[in-house]
């Protein structure tokens, strides 16, 4: 199929897609409308529970058990992602060379990177109360640590993030959310439903009862996987090279 | 203007399509899928929103005082960019194994099937 006839089909199909999706949108119930039956509810359901951040409601309480597939989906991707930028038979490792960073760079990078790893754990914490959790906590603790490798160089990075450690607490986060799932089946109550813990103090740490936990392991889950795969891209870049050849 | 929100999701996502079907590029490609995914997100969103609505969340506000937006389609939001964000990064390894094993990024020359 020559370009043109295929940007034929494309612009045939694209326009029947586009007629259909019009249709819907509207058909659609109107923009900014009062009336939000789920929400009110999640919005009551997360209250009762005492926990302030009702998005952190409906992921670690009233959804909990979809959490479990959307972590499944992270891991079993992280490990797909393991798996094939693995180091193949043509391949040999090069020892990374130690790189001159600029000073002003190094400077503002390792004064960042501290500032950066502790707001990423806050947002952990603070998951049922504020904005954030362990999703995007997560990925601001992992990718504030790989200021490292702006700062200073690979090497500096690679003492510092021991890659096994962390693939094995990808797979201890993963485990301890069925955990605690299980520990809710022992309690007497359905698994992963929110009843077993006392719920606390509207707005404190400990409010939520399973919210904080599972909201903490999703944390260390998210944060060992982006880890992982980070230094699974920057090994491609910078350490493996074809046999033979030095510029990688 | 009350379907236009929806709209602009239809048009974001019809943008992606084109830039797959067209793409010259692999890497190009998997950007051209994540702007197809950016659609769902303006698309829940909008589906949420609801007039002088802020953030679901009530360690600042007083439950009741103000309207807020729908929280069910905020977190199938988030679930959506965390799965993205990992998809992605699956999708790119899979391109570093093709440009590894075929020497090329571009569709068209990958045609025939190699064993």
């Amino acid at each position: 199929m020559t370009r043109r006839v295929r940007l034929l089909v494309l612009a045939l199909g694209g326009a029947g897609l586009a007629a259909l999706l019009v249709a819907a949108c509207l058909d659609l119930p109107g923009f900014g409308r009062a009336r939000h039956p789920y929400g009110t509810r999640a919005v009551h359901a997360s209250l009762a529970r005492h926990t302030a951040n009702t998005i952190a409601a409906v992921n670690f309480d009233q959804r909990a058990f979809d959490t479990l597939g959307e972590m499944t989906i992270l891991f079993a991707s992280v490990l797909g992602t393991v798996v094939l930028l693995r180091q193949s038979r043509d391949e040999k490792r090069a020892a990374p060379e130690a790189e001159r960073v600029a000073a002003p760079v190094r400077r503002y990078a390792l004064l960042v990177l501290p500032v950066a790893v502790v707001t990423g754990l806050y947002i952990v914490a603070h998951g049922q109360l504020s904005p954030g959790g362990g999703f995007q906590g997560g990925v601001v603790a992992a990718t504030a640590l790989h200021l490292l490798y702006l700062g200073a160089d690979y090497r500096a990075l690679t003492r510092v993030r021991p890659v096994g450690a962390f693939e094995i607490g990808d797979a201890l986060a993963t485990c301890s959310y069925l955990v605690l799932g299980l520990a809710c089946l022992l309690a007497g109550a359905a698994f992963l439903a929110n009843t077993p813990l006392p719920y606390g103090t509207f707005d404190t740490l400990a409010s939520g009862g399973t919210v904080p936990l599972l909201n903490a392991a999703v944390g260390m889950e998210v944060a060992c996987a982006v880890v992982v795969l980070l230094a699974h891209f920057l090994d491609q870049a910078v350490e493996i090279e074809e046999e033979g050849s030095r510029s990688g | 203007m009350t379907v236009f929100p929806y709209l602009v999701a239809a048009y974001v996502f019809l943008a992606g399509c084109y830039g797959l079907a067209t793409s010259r590029h692999l890497i190009h490609a998997v950007g051209c899928l994540s702007v197809c995914q950016a659609a769902t997100y303006v698309l829940l969103l909008a589906v949420g929103y609801r007039d002088g609505g802020t953030a679901p969340v009530f360690s600042d506000i007083e439950p009741g005082s103000r309207p807020v937006v729908d929280p069910v389609v905020q977190a199938l939001t988030l679930t959506d960019v965390v799965v993205g964000a990992t998809v992605t990064a699956l999708l790119l390894a899979l391109v570093i194994q093709v440009v590894k094993r075929h020497g090329t990024a571009d569709p068209d020359e990958l045609r025939e099937l190699r064993g």
